[in-house]
């Protein structure tokens, strides 16, 4: 078995040395170098392009998705051993996808087969970008008083309302959508989970800008826009299971977002910012807050792999989402208002070179998002409390 | 190696789970009230030998259990939550660690008899308020076929009762160094050994104890002379990481207690766990009891599987205890509120224990300045 994961490991290296293009393995500059495929999204290199069809070709954006629809099929050990490897070269993500992350895995619990054969492959190749249709204007942290409204036509609905916090709506292919189909029913019971088109005639969308000064979310609006009823996941009314499932992975994600690579060691860059006393950093209480967080981020990422054993050996707490949500999230905050305080005067330019075009300080701003969205810290604690600790009235 | 315990594993916390709630936390009041002159129940660690638990980390070839450092921690966690006193982490953790360093004459003449809980012994590093081995200025000079130690040490764990004491002096280089620290394995009984019992707030085992020209010979000493830093870092490791492992006990067991009193507490008409400010702060109280699982769990079983790359982990899991267990404690107080300050209730107990587990074996500023060392800002 060890055997077979080093044999893996030698290919997944050798196959990577010939098969990674050099650019693919610097640093990202900034936000644009990331790729989200899609029909209209335009390749900022030929080396972006080929490391995206070349990964997917062996199905390695997903790498542990049946082989069946394209993807990787791989072991949970030998996932790992192929995210190791390219952490060791360096190698970008050739895809990064909300398909991936949050559409993928409840259609492959939920969906039919003609949905999973005809979805996940263009996921996997990077040729549909999706985007998620959850809150609306009065519908934000309970997300379950949502008004967007499905009317049955036979053979399709057609759905009329608004969306909000759509991220990159203007520049996604596809919506996953919860829309009500029963306006009769209790807030829960009435609400179905339906994908369709963003180029179906009475969609539009408008950008919203952040105080980060970027506009990754959308406002998303429906008139009378068709939606066939084969894009139904799951079962009419119950659109809640599939919308909760999926948020137990967005709210992984976001959990782990801090965690993601690319942050450099604080310790290491307050070096130059506030200079040395000796063996220590010259700002001593600096160093106990980085100090803190470091002790903080290891025990954090040792919890998510905890979560995942737990989970693998059917110990899952029914809560285990929220928990690395709300922690991981206040952790990320955390950790970029250190960035700041580190990154002193330098880190407040909001335009030079020498900044990444205010990188740190847009990025500083965009993780006060992370304890909003997915659902706010408040929710995590409420599903907590009433979960896990079967508090009274939670 | 995932984090979670094997099926072996579980069973044994099961049967510690089992065999600690029997004594329960009376069991430390018994000692406390009574003024036990042993600070804990020879029976109850004979008990503990008959389970088979004092032989935990000794080898097999000794009678032991051969087993590692997450069953050790495993049986420190049920500790904690019963606030047990008893010699297990000066004897079965610490002076087990330190003695697979010894001959192994001295191993076939020691680890049979801490096994068969005949034998109980105390390591001897602190010398001032806060824990810092480097700074260890107790001197061991040579004298005749030996050395001679003078010095002072306090808080030493089970001092009183120790039936053999592990010594950390200096042979060499000056206060601060962490060159120039031996070990020496000493008989408390030897001329020149004076020990004052400290009876602590948490009513757990520690001492004061004195060296005034107390003669060892050369084989008293433990690995190499000059060069016990690492052996004695490699023992305080194991100690520091099973005393996180109980830490998470106590702190979790607070959390329970806790938990289960907002269901009962009534005031203005409902049970107090139906406000959202203490809901709110028993599920963040919740999540980093959690966070700090699974570092405690990842530095044991890095003893067991690479411990010479452990010391970061261990780090982080016992800063991680200090700072969560004293968060569950006092949280813990506050929401019981009156009754949580009495001493009929025991939830000031798991405060006080708490308390001293920060301190011992470094706090978690120690600690977190341990890691800042190790990436060297």
């Amino acid at each position: 078995m060890a055997e077979d994961l080093e044999a893996f490991r030698k290919d997944v290296r050798a196959w990577l040395a010939d098969n990674c293009p050099p650019e693919m393995r610097e640093p990202l500059k900034d936000v644009e170098d990331r790729c989200w495929g899609g029909r209209r999204f335009k390749f900022k290199n030929e080396a972006q392009k080929l490391w995206l069809d070349r990964m997917a070709a062996k199905g390695w954006t997903t790498p542990e998705w049946p082989k069946e629809y394209g993807g990787g099929g791989l072991s949970r050990e030998e996932a790992k051993v192929l995210r190791a490897e390219m952490a060791r070269i360096n190698a970008r993500s050739p895809l990064d996808s909300f398909g991936i992350w949050m559409l993928g895995p409840a259609l492959l619990k939920y969906g039919t087969e003609e949905q999973k054969q005809k979805f996940l492959p263009p996921i996997i190749r990077g040729e549909i970008r999706w985007c998620q249709g959850y809150s609306e204007p009065g519908a934000g942290s309970d997300l379950a008083s949502l008004q967007t409204r499905a009317e049955d036509r036979g053979d399709h609905w057609i759905v009329n309302g608004q969306k909000v916090w759509t991220s990159y709506a203007d520049k996604a292919d596809w919506i996953f959508c919860l829309v009500r189909t029963d306006p009769a029913a209790k807030k829960h019971e009435g609400i179905s989970f339906v994908l369709f088109d963003m180029e179906t005639p009475g969609v539009t969308t408008k950008p919203i800008v952040l105080i980060s000064g970027n506009s990754p979310f959308c406002e998303t609006f429906f008139d009378n826009v068709r939606v066939e009823k084969e894009n139904l996941v799951g079962t009419l009314n119950k659109g809640w299971d599939v919308a909760k499932y999926l948020l137990q992975h967005e709210r992984t994600m976001i959990g782990a977002m801090g965690q993601a690579a690319g942050v450099r060691p604080l310790g290491q860059i307050a070096k130059s910012t506030v200079g040395m006393d000796g063996e220590k950093l010259a700002d001593t209480l600096l160093r106990t807050d980085i100090a803190r967080l470091d002790v903080d981020l290891m025990a954090f990422k040792l919890a998510m792999e905890r979560t995942t054993d737990r989970i693998k050996r059917g110990l899952s707490d029914p809560a285990a989402a929220s928990m690395l949500k709300y922690y991981g999230t206040e952790l990320n905050k955390r950790q970029y208002e250190l960035v700041m305080s580190v990154g002193g005067a330098e880190a407040l330019e909001w335009e030079s070179e020498r900044s990444r075009k205010g990188d740190d300080a847009r990025t500083w701003l965009r993780t006060k998002a992370n304890s909003i969205e997915g659902g706010t810290s408040e929710v995590q604690l409420n599903i907590i409390a009433k979960r896990i600790l079967n508090l009274p009235g939670a | 190696m995932p984090l979670v315990l094997t099926e072996e594993q579980t069973m044994l916390q099961e049967s510690a789970a089992g065999f600690l709630a029997e004594s329960g936390v009376k069991e430390l009041r018994r000692v406390r009230d009574e003024r036990d002159p042993d600070g804990f129940s020879r029976d109850l660690w004979k008990a503990f030998a008959e389970m088979g638990f004092t032989g935990i980390l000794a080898p097999e070839a000794f009678g032991g259990l051969g087993l590692g450092h997450v069953e050790a921690g495993v049986v420190m966690e049920e500790i904690g939550r019963n606030l047990t006193p008893s010699p297990f982490l000066s004897t079965a953790v610490i002076g087990v660690s330190a003695l697979k360093h010894a001959s192994e004459d001295r191993k076939a003449d020691l680890l049979p008899r801490i096994v068969a809980g005949d034998l109980v012994t105390a390591l001897a590093v602190d010398e001032g308020a806060k824990h810092n081995p480097a700074r260890t200025a107790m001197s061991a000079t040579r004298s005749g076929n030996g050395f001679r130690l003078d010095g002072k040490k306090s808080f030493v764990v089970d001092g009183h009762v120790a039936d053999l004491m592990i010594v950390a002096a200096r042979t060499a280089g000056s206060t601060g160094e962490q060159d120039g620290l031996t070990l020496f394995v000493v008989d408390p009984k030897t001329r020149g050994v004076s020990i004052e019992r400290t009876v602590m707030v948490d009513a757990h085992n520690a001492a004061r104890i004195d060296f005034d020209g107390v003669e060892v010979d050369a084989d008293a000493v433990l690995g190499e002379v000059d060069g016990g830093w690492k052996l004695l870092e490699g023992v305080l490791n194991a100690g520091r990481a099973a005393l996180a492992s109980e830490m998470v006990g106590v702190g979790d067991e607070a959390f329970t207690r806790t938990v289960d009193y907002l269901k009962q507490r009534q005031q203005f008409g409902r049970l107090i766990g139906e406000f959202q400010a203490l809901q709110h702060r028993s599920a963040h109280l919740w999540s980093d009891l959690e966070v700090t699982k699974a570092a405690v769990l990842k530095a044991l079983q890095m003893l067991d599987e690479a411990p010479d790359a452990a010391a970061p982990y261990v780090s982080v899991a016992k800063a991680r205890a200090g700072r969560t267990c004293t968060l569950a404690v006092q949280e813990a107080v506050q929401m019981f509120g009156g009754i949580g300050m009495t001493d009929e209730v025991d939830i000031g107990l798991f405060m006080k224990r708490g308390r001293v587990g920060q301190e011992l074996f470094g706090d978690d500023n120690f600690h977190a300045d341990r890691i800042a060392r190790m990436a060297s800002y």
